[in-house]
């Protein structure tokens, strides 16, 4: 698919820009939405669509209203700041336990291999309303329900996979002589974990951590059953708000979000691009 | 060196036979490989897999009958449910005397409710009897038959009975059965009235939609896929980037985004009005029903289409599609019967994953899908939190989750866990 031949007959040319353009509208179709938000949230209006003022770009119809409104109603506020809250304790363990378990698993020999990776993963697969009634139940039966504890345990369970899903595959390229040499030079360990293997494997942490901290970040289901009022993060006002009283505040928020995922898309894909530049570089 | 020419096993340095040695190599380093992962199973255990069997086990349990009406199920253990007379006056002794001690701890209404869920009206028998058997004195208050069912005839129904009789196990199926509109009979399985069935409709619809969903996915994501892995790979990552965007953006941010842009007065019908297209006074429905659903999870869930599919086509040799046009193939014969084969396992992959994470879908079905556009997942949280029929919720997620693990199982054989890939 790169150029059309200057052969191709006019079947081929029109198949060729139709094709193009069906592609076209489906990307539109991916990103529109999301960017569509964003000129949204400046409007001067209590509007959820597009004024004349807008269409004409005539300053009057944009403002900055629907940010203000974020800073300073104190609900958005606290609720910004428990998700700022759980979300790096969530991804901290997540992180600390996943990587451990990570390079245990990328050992040549682990009795079990499928049947553990399988358990792992499962956070991920098992429908998110079955895992938040579960840890409701139970987190009630030990009195974590509706603590800052118990919601920053089950987010750090939904981020495992991720986290295990980034650092095997960034281990699979792994050089194990590094290792050895590291020990066969004398260094305990510990010693060779921190100072060899981390720096290589970092690329895939930080990723797996950034999936981790998104995973939490956005979770709504689990904390709305496991979490109580004092736990109310950022995506369970949004979700209060859109099934309440829409307001248009909620535009703002989602751009802050649009930002911050930018962010987020970006450092992971140059981490990754890093990772595969590393690996094409060292052998096998 | 003459060590070595004997015929004995082959030794190791410190003198244990080689082969013993490696085994006990082996042994510690798959030990050091258990120790490394079995914090993290632990974690998981705990915070996850027992809350997730607590649930499940919690579609079975049926202590309460017993633990609330413990001397009344003894005492009916003699009685016939098939017989068509009430119970004789030593179950109705037993029955003042539970329900006495039961309206003191005010546990009488939770068994109530429990008996209500296979019967419904025996909430109100029970309720009123309560409050009224709390101030008798059960030790010679008899004959117990004729006071009851002068306090409320309900005792004097054989169905109450045969209900009490049914349910008085420590397990049941009930909950099970009724997730999927049946019920235990004094005679068996039976089929609920027409009025009480719900949930089969609501299954039906979930995987209905699902599958819309996966199909819609499918034939959105394959062109954008195929184009993704021909195009020169710096064009190709700059538009992987309008993939991943989305697949990294919030999901409540892509669900309100919807419910904004399908409103009526919302983007979407301006300009179709604008247009033309549609006239001002007979704007589009196109949020609170299946429609609304559908497009939005299609559009929430297309990059976990697109991006198994891409990987999958990426390892397509496109000497390949030459090789056939130069044997005489058409363009579509190529695509059809070289390329598209090709590709399945992508769509296979693709399709399993999308299917997986729509049938639990919660969020964006409660948001954008009314009372027409819902899952059964919004029927679980239902139960759970408003209803507080929790021994449904829990059966309807069994149910749920039996679907999900099985497609997972699917899912691990034809690509495995490991070759999940993000982004």
């Amino acid at each position: 698919m790169s150029a059309l031949p200057p052969y191709a007959t006019t079947g081929q040319r029109v198949w060729y820009y139709s094709f193009r353009v069906i592609c076209g509208l489906i990307f539109f179709f991916l990103i529109a939405p999301i960017v569509v938000i964003i000129p949204l949230s400046f409007n001067a209006q209590d509007f959820f669509t597009f004024t004349p003022e807008m269409l004409r770009l005539d300053p009057e119809g944009f403002s900055l209203k629907h940010y203000r409104d974020f800073f300073n109603n104190d609900s958005w506020q606290s609720a910004m700041w428990n998700s700022l809250k759980i979300a790096p304790m969530a991804t901290l363990l997540s992180v600390s336990f996943g990587t451990l378990a990570a390079i245990g698993l990328s050992q040549q020999h682990v009795p079990f291999r499928r049947a553990i990776m399988a358990i792992l993963i499962s956070p991920m697969i098992v429908p998110l309303i079955i895992s938040a009634a579960g840890m409701y139940f139970f987190y009630s039966r030990i009195g974590l329900q509706g603590t800052y504890l118990g919601v920053v345990l089950a987010h750090a369970a939904l981020g495992i996979p991720f986290v295990i899903i980034t650092v095997t595959a960034t281990l699979v390229g792994f050089d194990r002589s590094l290792t050895r040499a590291a020990a066969n030079m004398g260094a305990d360990p510990v010693t060779t974990f921190f100072r060899i293997q981390m720096p290589l494997i970092l690329p895939g942490v930080i990723s797996g951590g950034l999936f981790a901290f998104i995973t939490s970040f956005d979770e709504v289901v689990v904390v709305l059953f496991v979490g109580s009022a004092g736990q109310k993060t950022l995506p369970w006002q949004m979700f209060i708000g859109l099934r309440e009283q829409i307001s248009p505040t909620i535009l703002a928020v989602a751009t802050i979000l649009v930002a911050i995922s930018i962010m987020l898309l970006t450092t992971v894909e140059l981490l990754r691009r890093r990772s595969e530049r590393l690996r094409g570089m060292s052998p096998g | 060196m003459s060590d070595t020419t004997q015929n004995g096993p082959v030794l190791a340095a410190d003198g244990t036979p080689l082969k013993r040695s490696l085994a006990k190599a082996l042994r510690l380093q798959k030990l050091r490989a258990l120790m490394l992962i079995a914090p993290l199973l632990l974690f998981i255990l705990v915070t996850f897999i027992l809350p997730v069997g607590d649930m499940l086990f919690r579609s079975v349990d049926n202590r309460i009958v017993q633990e609330v009406l413990p001397k009344t199920v003894d005492a009916l253990e003699s009685w016939d449910p098939d017989s068509s007379e009430l119970p004789d006056e030593a179950v109705f002794a037993a029955l003042a005397v539970d329900m006495k001690a039961a309206a003191e701890l005010k546990v009488h209404t939770r068994v109530a409710k429990r008996l209500n869920y296979e019967n419904p009206g025996m909430s109100s028998v029970f309720r009123k009897s309560g409050r009224k058997i709390g101030k008798w004195d059960v030790e010679n208050d008899g004959p117990y038959k004729e006071r009851l069912i002068e306090l409320d005839d309900g005792w004097a129904d054989l169905e109450l009975w045969r209900t009490i009789k049914t349910y008085s196990g420590t397990r049941t199926a009930g909950y099970f059965l009724n997730a999927v509109d049946l019920k235990l009979g004094a005679d068996g399985v039976e089929v609920r009235p027409e009025t009480e069935r719900i949930y089969n409709t609501m299954l039906i619809r979930t995987m209905r939609m699902s599958l819309i969903i996966t199909f819609s996915c499918i034939m959105l994501g394959y062109p954008v896929a195929w184009l993704l892995a021909n195009l020169p790979t710096r064009k190709a990552n700059l538009l992987m980037i309008l993939v991943l965007l989305p697949f990294w953006t919030s999901l409540l941010v892509r669900t309100s985004s919807w419910k904004i842009l399908l409103q009526q007065q919302g983007v979407i019908n301006d300009v179709l009005v604008w247009i033309g297209l549609v006239a001002d006074d007979n704007r589009l429905v196109l949020i609170n029903n299946e429609l609304g659903t559908i497009i939005a999870m299609t559009h929430i869930l297309l990059p976990f289409m697109i991006l198994p599919m891409y990987s999958v086509m990426q390892t397509i040799q496109p000497t390949y599609l030459r090789a056939a046009k130069s044997l005489g193939a058409t363009n579509w014969t190529a695509f059809w019967r070289v390329y598209f084969p090709q590709s399945v396992p992508g769509i296979g992959a693709g399709s399993i994953l999308v299917f997986i994470l729509a049938v639990g879908y919660y969020i964006t079905p409660a948001l954008v899908g009314g009372t027409k556009g819902t899952f059964i997942s919004n029927l679980i949280a239902y139960h759970i939190s408003t209803s507080g029929n929790w021994g449904l919720g829990a059966a309807l997620g069994s149910i749920l989750l039996a679907v999900v693990l099985l497609l997972y199982w699917v899912y691990d054989k034809i690509v495995g866990i490991d070759n999940v890939k993000l982004g």
